[in-house]
C-alpha cells in the first residue's frame, strides 16, 4: 500500500518536476516548528529560524506562529491526532503536565545524546531546569523563552514621599502605597485578578515564602495532589490585598476596564506594578517621556526567608513519529538555540531571560545588562537564583492547571467584588480545583508523572 | 384520472439524494455521533486512550453549581437579549415602514451591524462600554463606581446583552420590515379612512399580520443567543466576572479547548442541544397556536 503510495506520490512529483530542472540532490531535510508568540515576538522567532536556516545547509526548520499558547496546544493536539504533528512545539509552562503524561513526545535529553550532541544540563538555572524536569532530574524538553515576575515602581513617585528604594517587604509596601495616596496619586498600585495574574499573585507569591500550591510537593510526586492554597499564608495576602483595595491603595486595571496594568504603569498613572520581567522592553518603549522608573524583587512579608521564584514561560517539546533524519535536524536546531550568542541574540529583541548560566555570563561579558533599555533586567535573574530550589519551589504541576487558573480569577473577582470572604472563596477554589484535578487524574488511570 | 410524473426506479431517487445525504452525514451526524460517545467517556487529549465512564460526565456537570449558574445566565442572556433585539427592531420597522423623511437612508444603515463579525463589534463595544476610558466613563465620573463590568456580574451582563442585541437588531429589522411591506397597502389606507390612528392601526392590523415574521425571529433570536453569542463573550467579559456570563457555548470552549477537557465538554454540547431542541419544540407546540398564517 505505501510502495503505491509512494509511486503515486513519486509519479506526481515527476510530472511537476518534468518542466524544471531535476532537483539538487543535497535537498536540506525540513521539519516543522510550531509556536505560541505572536506580533513583535513571532518576528524574533522568525529571525531565529532564519538564522538557525543560514548557519548550515543540512536542514531547514518551518517556524509557524499558532497565535497564542492555547491554540498551539490545541492545534498540535488536533494535528497529532491526525498524524501531521510538527517535529517541535512550544508548550508553556503550565502544560508540562499534560505533555508528560500524553505518550506523543521523545524526550529531549535522549534527542540530543542520541544524535550526539553533549548538553551541560547543570548549567541551566536550577530553577528552570527544575521546573521542566521530571521528578527524577530528566529534561524531557528545552526550556526556551523564560521570564520572571518582577515588581516596577515609579522612582518619581517614590521620590515624592521620599524614598529612593523600592520596599522589600509587604509591610513596607503597605505604608509606601498609603503615603502615596496621601500625596495624592490616585492609583498607588495596580493589580488585576483574572486566571493569568495567578502566576505572580499565588504561584510565585507561594514560592518565595516556601508555601506549598498543592500536596505531593506541588504536584511533583503524583496525581493525586491535592491544592491547599485555603491554609497557607497565601491567605493572608489575600487578606491583605483585599484590605488595600477597600482602602483605595489598589485599583484593578485590565484590558476589559480599558487599561491593562502595564499601560497604567507606563502611562504614570499606577505606581507600582507587578507583572514579568517580559514587559520590561514594553514598559521601556511606551513610558511616559522623563518618568524614571526601576524593577525590583518581588516584596515577601517581613520575617520570610526568600527563596527563589518560579519561572515562567514555555519550553520546546519534540513529539514523536518522526524520521531519524528529521530527528537529526532538531537536535541541530535545539543545540543552536542552545548557544550562548543566541540567548544573546534571543534576550536582546525580547524581554526574555537567558536560561543558562553561561548564556548569563556571555550576556554580563558583553555589557549588555549595563546599558540603558536593558539593565535591571539581571534582577530577574537574581530573584530567579534567590535560593537553591527546595522542594516545593521547584514549580507547579497539576493536571489542567489552565483550568485551575480560571477558577483562580473566578473566585479572586468573588472576593473582590464582596460577594464571598477571603476564606469562602479559597475554600471554593480548593474544592474546584480539586475537582478538576480529580477528573485528570481518572483520564489517565494508571499512569504516573515521569 | 389524475395524472403523475412518477419515477419507476427508487435508485434514480437516491441516486440524486445522495451528494446531500453525505453532506449532512460527514458534517452533522457523523460529529454529533462522535460528541455522545466522547461524551460517555474520559478522552486523553492526546488520544492516548479514553475509558468508558458511561453517564457519570453528565453526572458531574449537572451536580455542578457553576453549570447549573452557567445555564441560568444563558436562559436571563437568551430572554432579554432576544426581547430587546426584536422590540427595538420592530419599532425601527415599523417606523421606516411609516416612510418618515430620511426612512430609505435608516432602511440601509439599520442593516450594517447584522454584517459585522461578533468579535469585531465587541471590540467596540469593549471600547464604548470601559468604565475609565469610555464613552460611558462621564456616568462613572458623576457617580464613581456605578459602572463597573469588572467587578459588577449585573453590569457585565449587561454590555454582552446589548452588544449582542445590537447586533440582531440589524438582523430583526429586515424581516421585520419585510413583512410590514408585504401587507396590502389598502387595508392601512383604509383603515386610516375608517379614523384609527397609527397605534391602533398598529395594533388591530400590522401586529396580527407580521406574527408569523414574530414567531420565525423569536425561534432564531433565541437559537443564535445560545450559539452566536461566544465571540462577544470571549472579547469582552471571557465569562467573567466570578462566572457571571459564563454562558453555555462559552464554557464549553473554555473546559474543551483550553482546559482540555473533552469529555466534559462534549457532554455539556449534548445538554446544550437538548435544550436548543426542548426550547424550539416548545416554541413551534404553544407559540405557534396563537400564530396566524395568511
Amino acid at each position: 500500500m505505501t510502495i503505491i503510495k509512494r509511486g503515486f506520490a513519486a509519479l506526481a512529483a515527476g510530472a511537476l518536476s518534468a518542466a524544471l530542472a531535476m532537483p539538487a540532490v543535497a535537498e536540506p531535510v525540513k521539519f516543522d516548528f510550531w509556536f505560541g508568540l505572536s506580533g513583535d515576538l513571532a518576528r524574533v522567532v522568525d529571525t531565529l529560524c532564519k538564522n538557525f536556516n543560514a548557519s548550515q545547509t543540512d536542514y531547514e526548520v518551518v517556524c509557524t506562529s499558532q497565535g497564542n499558547y492555547d491554540a498551539t496546544l490545541q492545534n498540535t493536539i488536533a494535528a497529532f491526532r491526525a498524524g501531521k504533528q510538527p517535529a517541535v512545539v512550544q508548550v508553556y509552562d503550565v502544560g508540562t503536565a499534560t505533555m508528560m503524561l500524553s505518550g506523543a513526545y521523545k524526550p529531549a535529553d535522549k534527542l540530543m545524546e542520541e544524535n550526539g550532541y553533549k548538553i551541560d544540563y547543570a548549567d541551566y538555572f536550577p530553577g528552570i531546569a527544575r521546573y521542566y524536569a521530571t521528578s527524577k532530574g530528566e529534561m524531557l524538553s528545552f526550556p526556551f523563552n523564560s521570564s520572571t515576575p518582577l515588581m516596577y515602581w515609579n522612582k518619581d513617585a517614590f521620590a515624592k514621599i521620599g524614598k529612593t528604594e523600592a520596599p522589600k517587604t509587604w509591610e513596607d509596601v503597605a505604608a509606601d502605597l498609603q503615603a502615596l495616596k496621601d500625596v495624592g496619586y490616585e492609583c498607588p498600585m495596580a493589580i488585576n485578578i483574572s486566571a493569568n495574574e495567578s502566576w505572580q499573585l499565588m504561584e510565585q507569591f507561594s514560592a518565595l515564602h516556601n508555601q506549598p500550591v498543592a500536596t505531593k510537593n506541588n504536584g511533583y510526586d503524583g496525581l493525586d495532589a491535592r491544592l491547599e492554597v485555603n491554609k497557607t499564608k497565601f491567605v493572608q495576602y489575600v487578606t491583605d490585598l483585599k484590605k488595600w483595595y477597600d482602602a483605595g491603595l489598589i485599583k484593578i486595571k485590565s484590558k476589559d476596564l480599558g487599561q491593562d496594568m502595564v499601560q497604567a504603569f507606563a502611562s504614570g498613572t499606577c505606581q507600582v506594578i507587578l507583572t514579568s520581567v517580559g514587559d520590561h522592553g514594553t514598559v521601556g518603549k511606551t513610558q511616559k517621556e522623563g518618568m524614571n522608573w526601576d524593577v525590583a524583587e518581588l516584596p515577601v512579608y517581613a520575617g520570610t526567608e526568600r527563596k527563589n521564584s518560579l519561572v515562567g514561560g514555555a519550553s520546546l517539546w519534540v513529539l514523536s513519529g518522526k524520521s531519524d533524519a528529521e530527528y537529526k535536524g532538531v537536535a541541530a536546531f535545539l543545540n543552536f538555540i542552545h548557544d550562548p550568542k543566541t540567548a544573546l541574540f534571543w534576550s536582546t529583541n525580547t524581554g526574555y531571560i537567558p536560561v543558562t548560566k553561561s548564556g548569563f555570563d556571555y550576556m554580563k561579558s558583553t555589557g549588555f545588562y549595563d546599558k540603558a533599555p536593558y539593565k535591571g533586567r539581571e534582577v530577574a535573574i537574581a530573584s530567579l537564583t534567590a535560593s537553591e530550589p527546595t522542594e516545593i519551589t521547584r514549580g507547579v504541576r497539576l493536571g489542567n492547571f489552565t483550568q485551575i487558573r480560571a477558577e483562580f480569577g473566578t473566585q479572586m473577582q468573588a472576593i473582590f467584588a464582596n460577594k464571598v470572604s477571603v476564606q469562602e472563596g479559597l475554600d471554593t477554589l480548593v474544592k474546584n480545583g480539586d475537582a478538576i484535578l480529580d477528573r485528570f487524574q481518572q483520564t489517565y488511570p494508571g499512569k504516573t508523572l515521569p | 384520472m389524475e395524472k403523475r410524473v412518477t419515477f419507476g426506479s427508487w435508485t434514480i431517487g437516491i441516486l440524486f439524494a445522495v451528494p446531500q445525504l453525505l453532506l449532512i452525514f460527514t458534517f452533522f451526524y457523523w460529529p454529533a455521533g462522535q460528541a455522545v460517545y466522547w461524551s460517555l467517556t474520559l478522552q486523553q487529549p492526546w488520544g492516548g486512550g479514553n475509558v468508558w465512564v458511561g453517564l457519570d460526565n453528565f453526572r458531574s456537570i449537572l451536580s455542578n453549581a457553576d453549570y447549573w449558574n452557567s445555564i441560568t445566565a444563558s436562559l436571563v442572556f437568551a430572554a432579554i437579549s432576544t426581547g430587546l433585539a426584536m422590540f427595538v427592531a420592530l419599532v425601527l420597522a415599523a417606523l421606516t415602514d411609516r416612510q418618515l423623511a430620511g426612512s430609505r437612508f435608516y432602511r440601509v444603515v439599520l442593516i450594517w451591524p447584522y454584517g459585522i463579525a461578533a468579535p469585531a463589534l465587541a471590540l467596540a463595544f469593549r471600547f464604548i462600554l470601559a468604565p475609565e476610558a469610555g464613552f460611558l466613563s462621564v456616568i462613572n465620573r458623576m457617580w464613581p463606581g456605578i459602572w463597573d463590568p469588572g467587578l459588577d456580574g449585573a453590569d457585565a451582563m449587561a454590555s454582552i446583552i446589548v452588544a449582542f442585541s445590537w447586533k440582531y437588531v440589524g438582523y430583526n429589522f429586515i424581516f421585520f420590515l419585510a413583512a410590514f411591506q408585504a401587507i396590502p397597502r389598502s387595508l392601512i389606507e383604509a383603515a386610516a379612512m375608517d379614523g384609527s390612528g397609527v397605534v391602533r392601526r398598529f395594533w388591530d392590523i400590522q401586529f396580527p399580520l407580521i406574527t408569523p415574521t414574530i414567531f420565525f425571529l423569536l425561534v432564531i433570536n433565541i437559537t443564535e443567543s445560545f450559539q452566536d453569542s461566544f465571540g462577544i463573550v470571549d472579547i469582552m467579559t471571557s465569562g467573567g466576572p466570578a462566572n457571571a456570563t459564563n454562558l453555555m457555548v462559552y464554557k464549553i470552549y473554555s473546559d474543551g479547548f483550553k482546559g482540555l477537557d473533552f469529555s466534559g465538554a462534549a457532554a455539556q454540547s449534548i445538554i446544550l442541544m437538548v435544550l436548543i431542541i426542548v426550547l424550539t419544540i416548545f416554541q413551534f407546540r404553544f407559540i405557534e397556536r396563537r400564530v396566524h398564517y395568511q
